[in-house]
């Protein structure tokens, strides 16, 4: 494995939830650690409100964690030093509608990252810079003066993508970047992703709820289930070999566009609904809907162990 | 098989779908570049001003404020008339010409005319002292027009600042900021004005011929008050525009990029409240227009011979069944003046709001 660029340690983020008198702590991301290699993708998967999103941001100090450490290459990532990092990592949002300012030309939310770091000397230089990543991303030069409302949805992900380029960054946080986003248009923006990282070598941890997509432009994928990182392992030997039992469910009701294999494949459906993070379950917060749990699960929370061939899994009985 | 021909069309099955190729013409260039041609793309400023002027009741509205604003700035030059002048014919008082009616003259007045003399008509008449009406309401406008403007500008910086500080700030700042804002809501108005015109009178005493001293203390005490009590609204409506518009994805972005907080309010969230800020203005501007005229009704408005729409409509109150012309003249000016400024109000809101455009 190359050197890391990211590596997260026992991150944790906590929100408080005003209930009542009481004040609850809402677990959203609850002791995470991973690393992420120089230009690599890390896939995260999760059901919706699992605390992808949540790890992404915390790892770009858009929230205070309540605990643990980011470092990037090796250097932590505090408070002080945040202005600095935020030219080396950068994020790309869900919602391609919301993520861009409607009183803001596609040339001033592309350049708006230049003006605040100062890249450039003057105002021809930053829109030269501006048309370069326009073109890198593949939108016109006539588009520089248009607004977002007037762009498509795929056009507006590009948008959100060269404005993550401008700095320049090693590391991009891609939160969701295709999920709204319709299928044909899903599949530009994926390879747009990876030809950018071929050309720029940025290394992303691409957020996601679609396995296929993840599976695609990963090269090791990491699984969360209720603000905990479950399985983490290489991209193939996780949809091949799935040893937690949430990712065997999980992967079992991934779509196969073929008709015939679909009707023979066994799906293993979950029962319950997943617990609410104000009140996780105690141990491991998969056991509720886990068949397999065992007393030891309720006692006790798993923690990733490896099981060779870099494939951790957060389970007593693997 | 022979090679596909694009001219010639396999024989049509029937039922068949296929199109028949015979039908169509292929495009020639020039109707292949029509397609090319692409809507001019425009500026924020200009597509917005471009919605305004198809905007007829904004324009007509414009146009209106406009006459209103012509006429307040060259009547006093073109009218030989002052607006606390009593009228003289010869230099003799002329005693006669009391409460005319419109373009009426009086009997001095009109020997005057008789000789062959110019003798500029009254327009609106004139009043129990012997003033020229409508001078008197062209300068009310003008005190009008110049506090609502003030007041509205000056309740804009205050409420602005205020309301984005604490909107943006959150938390215990924007508890405590709204805490002083609902303290000095629950003042009630008219004894903060008094007491503070009563204290500012005193305090506030101008050498002549300064600029201060010119507009008069009673003006700039209004202005104060304005200034202390009525942003408390804007402040408020700013704020509760700001806590909807930073939880948008975009302001998170601008702070994944490393922007400032200035730099986040200034760029991203004002601008995104303009629209709301916009039309509360264009109506703050009316309302200072009444707050300065019931003042000026109390004896704390405008000082005594300056007029103001305000002051002439209470005035002409007293003879209102023997010259109902006196109340017609400022309350039609206060009418077409607010009315006028809520239909710019409302166009530029429309013509500024992308999301609302069509």
């Amino acid at each position: 494995m190359s050197e890391n660029l990211i590596e997260v340690k026992n991150l944790k983020q906590y929100f408080p939830v005003r209930a009542g008198f009481k004040t609850l702590q809402l677990k959203a991301v609850d002791d995470v650690s991973f690393t992420v290699g120089k230009g690599e993708t890390l896939g995260l998967v999760g059901e919706s409100g699992c605390g992808k999103t949540t790890v992404g941001r915390s790892i770009l100090h858009l929230y205070e964690p309540t605990a643990g450490q980011v470092f990037f290459e090796g250097e932590e990532i505090t408070k002080k030093n945040i202005a600095e990092m935020r030219k080396k990592m950068q994020i790309v949002f869900q919602d391609p509608y919301s993520s861009l300012n409607p009183r803001m030309t596609v040339e001033d939310i592309i350049g708006e990252p230049l003006d605040v770091h100062k890249l450039y000397s003057n105002k021809k230089e930053r829109r030269e810079r501006i048309l370069d990543l326009m073109e890198t991303v593949g939108l016109n030069a006539e588009h520089a003066t248009r607004y977002a409302h007037e762009f498509s949805g795929g056009q507006r992900q590009r948008i959100g993508i060269a404005r993550a380029l401008a700095v320049n960054p090693k590391f991009i946080v891609c939160d969701e970047p295709v999920s709204a986003l319709d299928v044909s248009i899903q599949a530009q923006v994926i390879n747009m992703f990876e030809e950018l990282q071929e050309k720029l070598g940025v290394a992303y941890l691409f957020i996601a709820h679609d396995l296929l997509v993840v599976r695609h432009i990963s090269k090791r994928i990491a699984v969360m289930y209720l603000g905990k990182i479950v399985e983490i392992a290489d991209a193939d030997e996780l949809s091949d070999h799935p040893e937690h039992p949430y990712t065997q469910s999980l992967l079992s009701a991934v779509p196969i566009p073929d008709p015939k294999i679909a009707r023979e494949r066994q799906r293993i459906v979950l029962e319950g609904d997943v617990p609410s993070p104000l009140h996780m379950p105690t141990g491991c917060p998969f056991r509720t809907r886990c068949k397999y749990a065992t007393e030891q699960c309720a006692k006790e929370c798993p923690t990733l162990k490896d099981k060779g061939n870099n494939h951790l899994v957060a389970c007593w009985n693997r | 098989m022979s090679e596909y021909d694009v001219n010639k069309t396999p024989k049509k099955q029937v039922l068949s779908m296929q199109l028949d190729l015979s039908k169509f013409e292929k495009a020639t260039e020039e109707e292949k570049k029509q397609q090319d041609v692409m809507s001019e793309s425009t500026t924020f400023l200009k597509d917005g001003l471009r919605r305004l002027r198809k905007n007829r009741l904004a324009m007509a509205s414009l146009i209106v404020l406009a006459i209103i604003l012509v006429i307040i700035i060259v009547a006093p030059m073109v009218v030989p008339y002052s607006y606390d002048e009593i009228l003289k014919v010869n230099g003799v008082r002329d005693k006669g010409a009391k409460n005319l009616a419109p373009f009426t003259y009086s009997v001095l007045e009109q020997e005057y005319i008789d000789a062959g003399n110019f003798r500029f008509p009254h327009i609106f008449g004139t009043d129990e002292q012997c003033r020229d009406y409508f001078i008197r309401v062209v300068y009310g406008t003008r005190v009008s027009l110049v506090v609502g403007f003030f007041a509205s500008i000056i309740v804009l910086i205050i409420g602005l600042i205020y309301g984005s500080i604490s909107g943006y700030a959150g938390g215990r700042t924007d508890l405590i900021m709204m805490r002083i804002v609902d303290m000095i809501y629950s003042l009630p108005d008219m004894l903060v004005i008094i007491l503070l015109s009563v204290v500012l009178g005193s305090v506030l005493k101008f050498k002549g011929g300064s600029f201060l001293a010119s507009i008069g203390a009673n003006m700039i005490s209004m202005f104060i008050v304005f200034g202390v009590l009525y942003w408390v609204g804007m402040a408020r409506l700013i704020r509760a525009q700001i806590l909807s518009i930073k939880e948008n994805e975009y302001v998170l972005a601008a702070k994944s990029i490393g922007a400032k907080p200035g730099r986040i309010i200034r760029k991203h969230i004002l601008p995104n409240c303009l629209s709301v800020i916009i039309i509360s203005t264009a109506l703050q501007i009316p309302s200072a227009i009444f707050t300065e005229s019931y003042l000026s009704f109390v004896g704390l408005g405008v000082s005594a011979p300056m007029p103001s729409l305000g002051s002439l409509a209470n005035a002409a109150r007293e003879g209102l069944q023997s010259y109902p012309y006196k109340l017609v003249f400022p309350a039609v000016a206060i009418c077409l003046v607010v009315l006028s400024l809520n239909l710019i109000g409302d166009g530029l809101r429309d013509a500024f709001d992308p999301k609302l455009s069509r």
